[in-house]
């Protein structure tokens, strides 16, 4: 019994041709450039197209009713409703996500099962389509919280009972807890142990050492969380159509409780309402490409500084 | 001043260890303050559930007091006496503390409004028999029906006019064809790039590579749309030459490339997370990369790379505004060359005209559960898939 | 006892060293980690590399098979001969070269597949189907790492069931289940008992009849126990090379001595 596989040796020399091998780990390739190249035609048709129609006067003025027309457009109250309407969220989301991941890190076993189920309650909500977050504001806040209070104080109109910009912050604040939760939780755990340790045996006492010690260390991997839940919710449409996004409004919104206009739910509009869609498309190109550099520099801020938070983790350990 | 505190815990001696946790009855609500909002997700998950499916909930047990019949049957007022004041209330629409604070003459006044109206209706609908079927029962939302006019029995969602149809099949198609387009479309692609950045690539290529992929999910959906809607929509139909300028086929491309970023990160994270030392064997073997990525880090990351596909369709599903945006008209047809409304869609586009409380907007809640209890399945589904994939990574060592 | 056979019958004798590096550099970015290493590997031998951590012994094992392409930023000069080819040629074909160079790790690292398939997945990668070939292949390859007995009957398990000098041994088996001409062994035993590490320690002694083989290791007995050759590093440097009793009863550097002897390292 010789050897019966390998009967000569083939030369090294000669990178050989493998036909199979070559073709798929092509063909990944070229999915991977596809997709960037798709990216690619998206952004630069948009900036091609967006950047004659922005001017001063376009992102610093309250259009007139035609804002169809690129005369007149302009989208100062959509910048402002967009802006608005995530940073009241942020106020909310912050402080409940936060509290939730020093919770799972820092007070829950992790294998336990209440934890898990705290995580697939997360990844759960992580997954639940934005309208049905928009449907949840108007069950939930508008019908029954906001109701609820007009009854009790008795308005004669509907007050808090209907959409506006308050509904419209805390649909978006329920939508986009999972992912200050994940951030959050992530920061938490890539402080050393070591850290708590030293400030327990100076005899703080472990919520002393969440508050001094835990949180000051985490802070960036809070704001990333932040910032990444703003830049998600900036450019969402649905969980706000049906809880306080308005198609115009003559004056920026005042209080909580008025209506706003927004950046995304405009270029809906723009794209499906105009009475001449070619002569809106400069406006349209435009108001997009306002809503990019937003939610992009925003996005652009977060991954950057989440991937400085992951390093330094990983140099922990 | 914290120097005296300082010095009378010193003084205090040892003692202090077992004074200690009496004293800090602060320190413990706030502890407890911290797990009670650790519930919220829990917590509104469940409130989601509970209040999306209040609204729904009067269909969802069939209850009397939705109906959407256009014409109802008239009771003459002079049988009033005869009535019970359950049938009174069921006739009328109203609840029992509604009927306590009229009296007879008010309802007999009501009765006689139902009856003019009645009257003032045209000849043939009073004589349709589809106007009296009240189309949110089960049987009319789920069941095709051969409408007056019809040669067949058919599936349709049309909630104008004077009789509204609620059949949602047809809402289901548009949307399973959509999601599922935009799957066939987004897979491949998201699947060959995981593996390029995961096993293929240079590192320091990868290291851009990733977050340039990422960049998508950054791409807000009514981007997508509108972008789908004025560019992608007559590339496509140049290229393919289908006739409908805006179908589920371009929704679907649409969706494809907002669910392309998930399914490429988690199959990717799950193609990272198996261990080099795997692939170094195979590649020590005589593996080509290709070989060692395919044969080897693909198989040991088939539950994530199946997580991402879940996840991916649950995206997809519930994605609105680029379905929104590219097409609308609902019609029941498999053909992935016809416009398609989907559940999201729907949803969306109607809210607004729905009367709060009535068969319209209840319908739209339900179909607000359904779409909640789909995607709260592929969740579940993607979860446990994840789970599969730490367990068999983990039990290895 | 059945005579091993030889691996390839066909194969002319190699005329010289079997390995050769003549100033073989290599950088990892900026920072240097081989200095300048010229060193002769002979032919069905056990050769050790030894030397603290740190010395670029680990490297130079690797770039035998050039595992070190894997690594970004990584600059080679100089020259590394197989069976006379410097492999680090351009028109090389490096899969055909990790054919003929094995390789077995650290830490074992069997596939999560079945025995069987561990052992037949180099054979299957050349487009071996046969299934009584590969059978036969396979327990040629189990017997030669001393471990058909303890598996025959179970082949179809997963390998992540074996304990873990029995991995490591199914390791052995996969790399010599393509009959290499060298083998290559990056610290085999470090992570094994003294059981499994004797095991595998009279299993390389058996080896080294079919096969050359290069060992690096952190323990110096073992060295002085199986290879018949040792090389010394220090800080990227070949110190000393010499007939494995030279190295360690009569070395000719300062430093080697201090090493074999415990003095540092």
């Amino acid at each position: 019994m010789s050897a019966t596989t390998i009967p000569s040796r083939p030369s090294l020399r000669g990178i050989r041709w493998r036909p199979v091998s070559n073709f798929f780990s092509g063909l990944t390739r070229l999915a991977t450039f596809s997709i960037l190249a798709l990216l690619a035609i998206l952004l630069s048709t948009i900036l091609v197209n967006g950047l004659p129609g922005l001017s001063f006067r376009f992102i610093s003025t309250i259009p007139k009713k035609d804002f169809f027309e690129p005369g007149s457009a302009a989208v100062l109250p959509m910048i402002v409703g967009t802006t608005v309407r995530v940073f009241v969220m942020t106020l909310f989301v912050i402080p409940i996500g936060v509290i939730t991941a020093i919770y799972l890190t820092e007070y829950a076993a992790s294998s336990s099962l209440y934890t898990r189920v705290i995580r697939a309650a997360v990844n759960n909500l992580a997954g639940v389509p934005s309208i049905v977050f928009g449907l949840f504001g108007v069950g939930f806040f508008i019908n029954f919280i906001g109701r609820g209070f007009d009854s009790l104080t008795h308005q004669a109109g509907p007050q808090l009972g209907q959409p506006c910009l308050l509904w419209a912050s805390m649909t978006l604040a329920v939508m986009t807890l999972p992912v200050v939760i994940v951030a959050t939780e992530e920061s938490l755990k890539s402080i050393l142990p070591g850290l708590r340790e030293a400030s327990l045996a100076l005899g703080a006492t472990k919520l002393q050492t969440i508050i001094r010690v835990v949180l000051p260390n985490a802070l960036t991997g809070i704001l990333t969380g932040g910032i990444l839940a703003i830049s998600r919710a900036a450019g969402e449409v649905a969980p706000i159509l049906f809880t306080g996004v308005a198609y115009y409004m003559r004056d920026l919104p005042k209080s909580p409780t008025d209506q706003f206009m927004d950046l995304g739910y405009h270029i809906y509009v723009l794209s499906t309402q105009s009475p001449n869609i070619d002569q809106t498309k400069p406006v349209l190109y435009a108001t997009v490409l306002v809503l990019l550099v937003l939610t992009f520099s925003l996005n652009g801020i977060g991954i950057l500084a989440r991937a400085r938070l992951r390093r330094s983790g990983r140099s922990d350990s | 001043m914290t120097h005296g505190r300082n010095s009378s815990r010193r003084t205090a001696g040892w003692g202090g260890i077992y004074r200690g946790h009496r004293a800090r009855v602060g320190e413990r609500l706030a502890e407890m303050g911290i797990f009670v909002v650790s519930l919220s997700a829990i917590a509104l998950i469940f409130l989601i559930f509970l209040f999306v499916g209040r609204e729904a909930w009067p269909i969802l047990i069939q209850s009397d007091s939705v109906n959407s019949a256009a014409v109802q049957d008239v009771i003459p007022a002079v049988d009033l006496p005869k009535l019970s004041p359950e049938q009174i209330r069921a006739y009328l629409g109203i609840d029992a503390a509604q009927l306590d604070r009229m009296d007879s003459e008010t309802i007999r006044e009501l009765m006689l409004v139902r009856e003019e109206a009645f009257a003032s209706l045209p000849q043939s609908l009073q004589r349709d028999p589809d106007a009296r079927l009240n189309t949110v029962r089960w049987r009319s939302l789920i069941l095709p029906h051969q409408w007056a006019g019809y040669s067949r029995p058919e599936f349709i969602w049309q909630p104008i006019g004077e009789i509204h149809k609620y059949n949602i099949v047809p809402l289901l198609v548009g949307s399973l064809k959509t999601s599922l387009i935009g799957l066939a479309f987004a897979v491949p692609f998201a699947l060959g790039a995981a593996i390029y950045v995961s096993q293929i690539a240079r590192p320091r290529l990868r290291e851009w590579l990733k977050p340039a992929v990422e960049l998508l999910s950054g791409i807000p959906s009514v981007v997508m749309g509108s972008f789908a809607l004025i560019v992608m929509a007559t590339v496509l139909q140049r290229f393919f030459g289908y006739e409908t300028r805006l179908n589920a086929f371009v929704a679907g491309i649409a969706l494809g490339m907002a669910v392309i970023p998930i399914v490429f990160s988690i199959a990717e994270d799950a193609l990272t997370s198996v261990p080099r030392s795997f692939i170094q064997a195979a590649l020590a073997l005589g593996a080509s990369e290709w070989q060692a990525a395919w044969q080897i880090a693909l198989p040991a990351a088939l539950p994530g790379v199946f997580a991402g596909v879940v996840l991916g369709f649950g995206r997809a599903v519930g994605e609105t505004m680029i379905v929104l945006l590219v097409c609308s008209a609902s019609v029941m047809s498999w053909n992935i060359f016809d416009s398609a409304r989907s559940i999201t869609t729907t949803i969306a586009a109607e809210m607004a005209e729905a009367v709060a409380g009535n068969h319209h907007y209840r319908v739209l809640f339900l179909l607000g559960t359904i779409l909640f209890a789909v995607t709260f399945v592929t969740n579940l589904l993607g979860d446990i898939f994840i789970h599969r994939l730490k367990r068999r990574l983990e039990g290895k060592q | 006892m059945s005579s091993p056979p030889s691996p390839y019958p066909s194969a002319v004798p190699l005329p010289g060293p079997i390995i050769e590096t003549r100033n073989l550099q290599l950088w990892y970015g900026t920072t240097p980690a081989l200095r300048g290493v010229s060193l002769s590997i002979q032919e069905k031998v056990v050769t050790a590399l030894i030397g603290p951590s740190g010395c670029g012994k680990s490297t130079l094992l690797r770039c035998f098979n050039r595992m070190n392409d894997l690594i970004d930023r990584v600059r080679i000069d100089g020259e590394c001969l197989i069976g006379g080819e410097n492999i680090y040629a351009p028109e090389i074909d490096v899969i055909e070269l990790r054919k003929r160079v094995g390789m077995v790790f650290q830490r074992s690292n069997p596939f999560p597949k079945s025995i069987f398939e561990n052992v037949a997945y180099g054979c299957r990668l050349q487009g071996l189907k046969d299934r009584h070939e590969l059978h036969s292949i396979v327990e040629r390859s189990l017997r030669g790492a001393g471990l058909w007995d303890e598996v025959k009957d179970r082949l179809h398990e997963s390998a992540l069931s074996l304990s873990g000098g029995q991995q490591q041994r199914l390791c052995i088996a996969r790399a010599i289940a393509i009959q290499p001409e060298i083998i290559l062994m990056d610290e085999p035993a470090s992570a094994l008992d003294p059981m499994a590490t004797a095991r595998v320690e009279e299993l390389i002694l058996e080896l080294k009849r079919d096969y050359s083989i290069v060992i690096v290791t952190h323990n110096m007995q073992q060295a002085s126990r199986i290879s018949d050759y040792t090389a010394f590093f220090y800080l990227g440097e070949l110190i000393e090379y010499n007939e494995t009793n030279r190295i360690f009863t009569n070395p000719e550097k300062k430093r080697t001595e201090d090493y074999v002897t415990g003095r540092f390292g």
